[in-house]
Protein backbone atom coordinates (compact mmCIF):
# COMPACT_ATOMS: atom_id res chain seq x y z
CA UNK A 1 0.00 0.00 0.00
CA UNK A 2 1.52 3.14 -0.76
CA UNK A 3 0.52 6.30 1.42
CA UNK A 4 -1.26 7.72 -1.07
CA UNK A 5 -4.24 6.05 0.13
CA UNK A 6 -4.16 8.21 3.10
CA UNK A 7 -4.23 11.06 1.34
CA UNK A 8 -7.24 10.04 -1.03
CA UNK A 9 -8.75 9.30 2.63
CA UNK A 10 -8.00 12.39 3.84
CA UNK A 11 -9.83 14.04 0.65
CA UNK A 12 -12.89 11.70 1.44
CA UNK A 13 -13.25 13.18 4.75
CA UNK A 14 -12.95 16.42 3.58
CA UNK A 15 -15.95 16.38 0.91
CA UNK A 16 -18.14 14.73 3.89
CA UNK A 17 -17.79 17.67 5.97
CA UNK A 18 -18.10 20.04 3.15
CA UNK A 19 -21.38 18.23 1.96
CA UNK A 20 -22.27 18.75 5.94
CA UNK A 21 -21.42 22.08 5.99
CA UNK A 22 -23.67 22.70 3.22
CA UNK A 23 -26.61 20.29 4.38
CA UNK A 24 -27.16 20.69 7.74
CA UNK A 25 -29.39 23.49 9.43
CA UNK A 26 -27.82 23.00 13.51
CA UNK A 27 -24.83 25.62 13.76
CA UNK A 28 -23.28 23.14 16.06
CA UNK A 29 -23.65 20.30 13.73
CA UNK A 30 -22.06 22.22 10.95
CA UNK A 31 -19.17 23.42 13.24
CA UNK A 32 -18.61 20.11 13.57
CA UNK A 33 -18.05 19.48 10.19
CA UNK A 34 -15.70 22.29 9.88
CA UNK A 35 -13.76 20.41 12.20
CA UNK A 36 -13.70 17.04 10.31
CA UNK A 37 -12.45 19.34 7.47
CA UNK A 38 -9.53 20.54 9.51
CA UNK A 39 -8.94 16.91 10.93
CA UNK A 40 -8.78 15.88 7.16
CA UNK A 41 -6.29 18.54 6.59
CA UNK A 42 -4.32 17.37 8.70
CA UNK A 43 -3.91 13.89 8.01
CA UNK A 44 -3.30 14.87 4.49
CA UNK A 45 -0.37 17.34 6.20
CA UNK A 46 0.95 14.55 8.51
CA UNK A 47 1.37 12.18 5.17
CA UNK A 48 3.12 14.55 3.35
CA UNK A 49 5.32 14.92 5.87
CA UNK A 50 5.94 11.67 5.74
CA UNK A 51 6.09 11.41 2.05
CA UNK A 52 9.01 14.45 1.87
CA UNK A 53 10.97 12.78 5.19
CA UNK A 54 10.72 16.22 6.91
CA UNK A 55 8.76 17.19 9.85
CA UNK A 56 7.84 20.54 8.46
CA UNK A 57 4.30 19.02 7.87
CA UNK A 58 3.98 17.95 11.14
CA UNK A 59 4.14 21.36 12.18
CA UNK A 60 1.71 22.75 10.32
CA UNK A 61 -0.40 20.33 11.36
CA UNK A 62 0.03 21.16 14.68
CA UNK A 63 -0.55 24.68 14.00
CA UNK A 64 -3.69 23.79 12.55
CA UNK A 65 -4.61 22.38 15.47
CA UNK A 66 -4.06 24.91 17.96
CA UNK A 67 -5.77 27.74 15.94
CA UNK A 68 -8.67 25.17 15.62
CA UNK A 69 -8.88 24.97 19.14
CA UNK A 70 -9.11 28.68 19.84
CA UNK A 71 -11.63 29.12 16.57
CA UNK A 72 -13.60 26.26 18.45
CA UNK A 73 -13.61 28.26 21.77
CA UNK A 74 -14.86 31.36 20.09
CA UNK A 75 -17.00 29.54 17.35
CA UNK A 76 -19.01 27.91 20.71
CA UNK A 77 -19.09 31.06 22.63
CA UNK A 78 -20.75 32.77 19.34
CA UNK A 79 -23.55 29.59 19.31
CA UNK A 80 -23.91 30.24 23.14
CA UNK A 81 -25.02 34.04 22.25
CA UNK A 82 -26.83 33.39 19.51
CA UNK A 83 -28.68 30.72 21.00
CA UNK A 84 -29.62 33.03 23.97
CA UNK A 85 -30.99 35.51 22.20
CA UNK A 86 -33.29 33.73 19.79
CA UNK A 87 -33.73 30.00 21.47
CA UNK A 88 -32.59 28.57 18.35
CA UNK A 89 -29.23 26.98 17.08
CA UNK A 90 -30.05 26.78 13.30
CA UNK A 91 -28.53 28.62 11.26
CA UNK A 92 -31.40 29.67 9.21
CA UNK A 93 -32.90 31.37 12.07
CA UNK A 94 -29.87 33.51 12.43
CA UNK A 95 -30.09 35.15 8.88
CA UNK A 96 -30.02 38.75 10.05
CA UNK A 97 -27.84 40.53 11.93
CA UNK A 98 -30.27 42.30 13.77
CA UNK A 99 -32.50 41.19 16.55
CA UNK B 1 9.78 3.26 17.47
CA UNK B 2 12.86 2.71 15.86
CA UNK B 3 11.31 -0.56 13.61
CA UNK B 4 8.48 1.56 13.02
CA UNK B 5 10.31 4.15 11.80
CA UNK B 6 12.78 1.62 9.83
CA UNK B 7 9.65 0.41 7.79
CA UNK B 8 8.34 4.10 7.01
CA UNK B 9 11.78 4.26 5.26
CA UNK B 10 10.35 2.09 2.54
CA UNK B 11 9.28 2.24 -0.60
CA UNK B 12 5.83 0.61 0.65
CA UNK B 13 3.97 0.53 3.68
CA UNK B 14 4.53 -3.11 5.67
CA UNK B 15 1.19 -5.24 4.70
CA UNK B 16 0.54 -4.46 8.78
CA UNK B 17 -0.11 -0.99 8.31
CA UNK B 18 -1.89 -1.69 4.86
CA UNK B 19 -4.25 -4.20 7.18
CA UNK B 20 -4.97 -1.36 9.49
CA UNK B 21 -5.54 1.24 6.87
CA UNK B 22 -8.05 -1.04 5.26
CA UNK B 23 -10.03 -1.88 8.19
CA UNK B 24 -9.58 1.55 9.92
CA UNK B 25 -10.13 3.53 7.30
CA UNK B 26 -13.87 2.44 6.15
CA UNK B 27 -14.42 3.19 9.71
CA UNK B 28 -13.30 6.85 10.04
CA UNK B 29 -15.58 6.62 6.42
CA UNK B 30 -18.41 6.29 8.33
CA UNK B 31 -17.77 8.09 11.02
CA UNK B 32 -17.64 10.82 8.91
CA UNK B 33 -21.00 10.04 6.82
CA UNK B 34 -22.38 9.52 10.77
CA UNK B 35 -21.61 13.00 11.40
CA UNK B 36 -23.28 14.67 7.86
CA UNK B 37 -26.58 12.60 8.14
CA UNK B 38 -27.33 11.78 12.05
CA UNK B 39 -30.51 13.87 12.98
CA UNK B 40 -29.13 13.86 16.57
CA UNK B 41 -26.29 16.36 17.02
CA UNK B 42 -25.07 14.34 19.65
CA UNK B 43 -25.15 10.81 17.84
CA UNK B 44 -22.99 13.27 15.30
CA UNK B 45 -20.89 14.27 17.69
CA UNK B 46 -20.05 10.63 19.00
CA UNK B 47 -19.31 9.81 15.33
CA UNK B 48 -16.67 12.33 14.93
CA UNK B 49 -15.42 11.68 18.23
CA UNK B 50 -14.93 8.00 16.54
CA UNK B 51 -13.33 9.34 13.68
CA UNK B 52 -11.10 11.48 15.09
CA UNK B 53 -9.79 8.29 17.44
CA UNK B 54 -9.12 6.44 14.27
CA UNK B 55 -7.40 9.74 12.41
CA UNK B 56 -4.87 9.71 15.66
CA UNK B 57 -3.96 5.82 14.86
CA UNK B 58 -3.21 6.86 11.23
CA UNK B 59 -1.28 9.76 12.57
CA UNK B 60 0.86 7.15 15.01
CA UNK B 61 1.20 5.02 11.62
CA UNK B 62 2.57 7.80 9.63
CA UNK B 63 5.43 8.42 12.17
CA UNK B 64 3.95 11.23 13.67
CA UNK B 65 3.94 10.03 17.17
CA UNK B 66 3.62 13.61 18.55
CA UNK B 67 0.27 14.43 17.09
CA UNK B 68 -1.26 11.25 17.47
CA UNK B 69 -1.07 11.64 20.96
CA UNK B 70 -2.33 15.83 20.89
CA UNK B 71 -5.02 14.31 18.52
CA UNK B 72 -6.46 12.05 21.34
CA UNK B 73 -5.76 14.68 24.18
CA UNK B 74 -6.93 17.98 22.39
CA UNK B 75 -9.45 16.95 19.71
CA UNK B 76 -11.32 13.61 21.26
CA UNK B 77 -10.37 14.62 24.75
CA UNK B 78 -11.18 18.54 25.13
CA UNK B 79 -13.09 19.71 21.60
CA UNK B 80 -15.18 17.16 21.41
CA UNK B 81 -15.82 17.16 25.13
CA UNK B 82 -16.17 21.10 24.70
CA UNK B 83 -19.04 20.85 21.86
CA UNK B 84 -20.80 18.01 23.98
CA UNK B 85 -21.22 20.63 26.83
CA UNK B 86 -22.71 23.52 24.53
CA UNK B 87 -25.25 20.54 23.23
CA UNK B 88 -26.21 19.80 26.69
CA UNK B 89 -26.12 23.46 27.23
CA UNK B 90 -28.36 23.91 23.85
CA UNK B 91 -30.61 21.10 24.18
CA UNK B 92 -29.60 17.53 23.52
CA UNK B 93 -33.04 16.33 22.30
CA UNK B 94 -32.68 19.43 19.24
CA UNK B 95 -32.74 17.84 15.58
CA UNK B 96 -32.74 19.13 12.33
CA UNK B 97 -35.74 20.67 11.01
CA UNK B 98 -36.59 18.88 7.29
CA UNK B 99 -37.84 21.85 6.31
CA UNK B 100 -35.57 23.43 3.31
CA UNK B 101 -35.87 26.96 3.43
CA UNK B 102 -34.14 27.36 -0.33
CA UNK B 103 -35.76 25.25 -3.15
CA UNK B 104 -33.53 22.74 -4.02
CA UNK B 105 -30.64 23.56 -1.99
CA UNK B 106 -29.84 19.89 -0.59
CA UNK B 107 -29.77 18.46 -4.19
CA UNK B 108 -27.30 21.61 -5.39
CA UNK B 109 -25.16 21.37 -2.24
CA UNK B 110 -25.06 17.18 -2.44
CA UNK B 111 -23.49 17.71 -6.57
CA UNK B 112 -21.63 20.58 -5.20
CA UNK B 113 -19.86 17.73 -2.34
CA UNK B 114 -19.89 15.23 -5.16
CA UNK B 115 -17.92 17.72 -7.46
CA UNK B 116 -15.35 18.16 -4.92
CA UNK B 117 -14.54 14.88 -4.25
CA UNK B 118 -14.15 13.81 -7.81
CA UNK B 119 -11.83 16.93 -8.20
CA UNK B 120 -9.76 16.20 -4.94
CA UNK B 121 -9.74 12.65 -5.93
CA UNK B 122 -8.22 12.64 -9.33
CA UNK B 123 -6.13 15.82 -8.47
CA UNK B 124 -4.32 13.39 -6.13
CA UNK B 125 -4.61 10.71 -8.90
CA UNK B 126 -2.64 13.00 -10.73
CA UNK B 127 0.14 13.83 -8.77
CA UNK B 128 0.94 10.40 -7.92
CA UNK B 129 4.66 10.42 -7.31
CA UNK B 130 4.73 6.40 -6.38
CA UNK B 131 7.87 6.50 -3.81
CA UNK B 132 8.18 8.63 -0.52
CA UNK B 133 10.70 9.15 1.86
CA UNK B 134 9.66 8.28 5.04
CA UNK B 135 10.29 9.88 8.35
CA UNK B 136 13.46 7.34 9.48
CA UNK B 137 16.05 10.13 9.34
CA UNK B 138 13.40 12.70 10.42
CA UNK B 139 11.99 11.40 13.49
CA UNK B 140 16.05 9.81 14.23
CA UNK B 141 16.42 11.71 17.30
CA UNK B 142 12.80 11.06 18.30
CA UNK B 143 9.91 12.95 16.81
CA UNK B 144 9.31 14.71 19.58
CA UNK B 145 12.88 16.18 19.71
CA UNK B 146 12.32 16.81 16.07
CA UNK B 147 9.70 18.92 16.12
CA UNK B 148 10.94 20.72 18.91
CA UNK B 149 14.07 22.02 17.17
CA UNK B 150 11.51 22.78 14.36
CA UNK B 151 9.36 25.05 16.30
CA UNK B 152 11.75 26.73 18.39
CA UNK B 153 13.69 27.64 15.76
CA UNK B 154 11.97 28.25 12.19
CA UNK B 155 8.93 28.45 13.47
CA UNK B 156 9.62 30.57 16.91
CA UNK B 157 7.26 33.51 15.30
CA UNK B 158 4.50 31.40 14.53
CA UNK B 159 4.87 29.48 17.54
CA UNK B 160 4.34 32.93 19.55
CA UNK B 161 1.70 34.50 17.29
CA UNK B 162 -0.36 31.41 18.17
CA UNK B 163 0.19 31.95 21.97
CA UNK B 164 -1.30 35.22 21.43
CA UNK B 165 -4.17 33.99 19.63
CA UNK B 166 -5.03 31.59 22.52
CA UNK B 167 -4.95 34.09 24.64
CA UNK B 168 -7.55 36.48 22.88
CA UNK B 169 -9.22 33.26 22.20
CA UNK B 170 -9.93 32.46 25.61
CA UNK B 171 -10.54 36.37 26.95
CA UNK B 172 -13.11 36.93 24.12
CA UNK B 173 -14.98 33.97 24.73
CA UNK B 174 -15.14 34.82 28.48
CA UNK B 175 -16.46 38.08 27.29
CA UNK B 176 -18.72 37.03 24.85
CA UNK B 177 -20.94 34.01 27.03
CA UNK B 178 -20.65 36.56 29.93
CA UNK B 179 -23.76 38.58 30.92
CA UNK B 180 -24.01 41.82 33.08
CA UNK B 181 -27.15 41.73 35.61
CA UNK B 182 -28.42 44.61 34.36
CA UNK B 183 -30.46 45.51 37.86
CA UNK B 184 -30.01 43.69 41.21
CA UNK B 185 -31.26 40.08 41.97
CA UNK B 186 -34.75 40.69 44.12
CA UNK B 187 -34.37 39.89 47.69
CA UNK B 188 -37.12 37.88 49.43
CA UNK B 189 -38.82 40.84 51.89
CA UNK B 190 -38.90 42.55 48.36
CA UNK B 191 -40.30 40.21 46.41
CA UNK B 192 -42.71 39.43 49.29
CA UNK B 193 -43.86 43.03 49.40
CA UNK B 194 -44.27 43.33 45.75
CA UNK B 195 -46.74 40.26 45.77
CA UNK B 196 -48.80 42.15 48.57
CA UNK B 197 -48.92 45.54 46.80
CA UNK B 198 -50.06 43.58 43.48
CA UNK B 199 -52.30 41.66 45.69
CA UNK B 200 -51.44 38.99 43.58
CA UNK B 201 -51.02 35.50 45.92
CA UNK B 202 -50.38 37.02 48.82
CA UNK B 203 -50.92 34.07 50.66
CA UNK B 204 -48.14 30.94 49.85
CA UNK B 205 -49.36 28.92 46.57
CA UNK B 206 -51.24 25.73 46.96
CA UNK B 207 -49.45 22.31 47.62
CA UNK B 208 -49.28 19.85 44.75
CA UNK B 209 -51.20 16.12 45.00
CA UNK B 210 -54.23 15.21 45.23
CA UNK B 211 -55.69 13.16 48.30
CA UNK B 212 -53.83 11.63 50.55
CA UNK B 213 -52.71 8.76 47.72
CA UNK B 214 -50.31 11.22 45.87
CA UNK B 215 -48.52 14.09 47.52
CA UNK B 216 -45.76 14.06 44.78
CA UNK B 217 -44.32 17.58 43.81
CA UNK B 218 -44.96 16.65 40.50
CA UNK B 219 -48.85 16.16 40.58
CA UNK B 220 -51.03 19.09 40.36
CA UNK B 221 -53.67 19.32 42.72
CA UNK B 222 -57.31 19.35 41.71
CA UNK B 223 -59.66 21.88 41.99
CA UNK B 224 -63.02 21.09 43.26
CA UNK B 225 -64.16 20.64 39.78
CA UNK B 226 -61.62 17.79 39.07
CA UNK B 227 -59.49 20.02 36.46
CA UNK B 228 -55.55 20.07 37.80
CA UNK B 229 -54.60 23.29 39.39
CA UNK B 230 -51.86 25.09 37.13
CA UNK B 231 -50.62 26.81 40.68
CA UNK B 232 -49.69 23.89 42.23
CA UNK B 233 -46.63 22.64 40.69
CA UNK B 234 -43.65 24.13 40.06
CA UNK B 235 -43.04 25.75 36.63
CA UNK B 236 -39.85 24.50 35.99
CA UNK B 237 -41.19 20.98 36.39
CA UNK B 238 -43.84 21.92 33.82
CA UNK B 239 -40.87 23.77 31.19
CA UNK B 240 -39.61 20.21 30.90
CA UNK B 241 -42.56 18.47 30.68
CA UNK B 242 -41.80 16.41 33.93
CA UNK B 243 -45.84 17.07 35.49
CA UNK B 244 -47.67 14.13 35.65
CA UNK B 245 -51.43 14.10 34.82
CA UNK B 246 -54.40 13.48 37.15
CA UNK B 247 -56.92 11.65 34.81
CA UNK B 248 -60.25 10.57 35.59
CA UNK B 249 -59.14 7.04 35.64
CA UNK B 250 -56.42 7.75 38.66
CA UNK B 251 -59.68 9.35 40.46
CA UNK B 252 -61.75 6.46 39.47
CA UNK B 253 -58.74 3.78 41.03
CA UNK B 254 -58.93 6.41 44.23
CA UNK B 255 -62.84 5.66 44.73
CA UNK B 256 -62.71 1.74 44.44
CA UNK B 257 -59.97 2.04 46.39
CA UNK B 258 -62.40 4.24 49.30
CA UNK B 259 -64.79 1.29 48.31
CA UNK B 260 -62.52 -1.38 49.36
CA UNK B 261 -61.36 -0.08 52.25
CA UNK B 262 -65.64 0.68 53.59
CA UNK B 263 -65.76 -2.92 52.84
CA UNK B 264 -62.58 -4.18 54.86
CA UNK B 265 -63.92 -1.75 58.13
CA UNK B 266 -67.33 -3.53 57.48
CA UNK B 267 -68.73 0.28 56.63
CA UNK B 268 -71.52 -0.87 54.23
CA UNK B 269 -72.29 2.45 52.39
CA UNK B 270 -73.37 3.00 48.67
CA UNK B 271 -70.97 4.18 46.33
CA UNK B 272 -71.42 8.23 45.83
CA UNK B 273 -72.55 8.71 48.94
CA UNK B 274 -71.33 11.69 51.08
CA UNK B 275 -70.90 9.84 53.81
CA UNK B 276 -68.30 7.91 51.51
CA UNK B 277 -67.11 10.34 50.35
CA UNK B 278 -65.79 11.94 53.53
CA UNK B 279 -62.99 9.90 54.01
CA UNK B 280 -61.26 10.83 50.38
CA UNK B 281 -62.50 14.27 51.84
CA UNK B 282 -60.66 14.16 54.88
CA UNK B 283 -57.37 13.36 53.28
CA UNK B 284 -57.90 15.55 50.18
CA UNK B 285 -58.45 18.82 52.80
CA UNK B 286 -55.39 17.29 54.84
CA UNK B 287 -53.33 17.74 51.48
CA UNK B 288 -53.89 21.01 51.16
CA UNK B 289 -57.27 21.92 49.12
CA UNK B 290 -57.76 23.91 51.85
CA UNK B 291 -54.76 26.04 51.36
CA UNK B 292 -54.91 25.89 47.52
CA UNK B 293 -56.68 29.54 47.98
CA UNK B 294 -59.24 28.04 45.65
CA UNK B 295 -62.22 29.80 47.47
CA UNK B 296 -64.47 27.17 47.57
CA UNK B 297 -66.51 26.09 50.18
CA UNK B 298 -66.37 22.60 51.58
CA UNK B 299 -70.16 22.57 50.64
CA UNK B 300 -69.47 23.20 47.32
CA UNK B 301 -65.74 21.00 47.60
CA UNK B 302 -67.88 17.85 48.39
CA UNK B 303 -70.55 18.65 45.61
CA UNK B 304 -67.49 18.60 43.09
CA UNK B 305 -65.69 15.47 44.34
CA UNK B 306 -68.91 13.76 44.32
CA UNK B 307 -70.08 14.77 40.41
CA UNK B 308 -66.43 13.87 39.97
CA UNK B 309 -66.55 10.38 41.31
CA UNK B 310 -70.08 9.85 39.04
CA UNK B 311 -68.14 10.61 36.02
CA UNK B 312 -65.69 8.53 36.60
CA UNK B 313 -67.43 5.45 36.97
CA UNK B 314 -69.62 6.25 33.68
Amino acid sequence: MSPENYLYLSALLFTLGAAGVLLRRNAIVVFMCVELMLNAANLALVTFSRMHGNLDGQILAFFVMVVAAAEVVVGLAIIVTVYRSRHSASVDDASLMKL
Amino acid sequence: MSTLASLAAETSTSSGEAAQFWVLGPIALLGGLGTVLMRRAVYSALCLAGTMVILALFYLANGAYFLGMVQIVVYTGAVMMLFLFVLMLVGVSSTDSLKETLKGQRWLAAGCALGLGLLLVAGIGQASTGSFTGLAQANSEGNVQGLASLLFTRYVVAFEVTGVLLTIAAVGATLMTHRERLERAKSQREQAEARVRENKHVPPLPAPGVYARHNAVDLPGLLPDGTPSELTVNPTLRARGQVREVHQEALAAVRALEQRTNRHHGRAEAPGEPGGNGGAHGANGANGVNGKGVGAGSAADDEGAVTDAEEARK
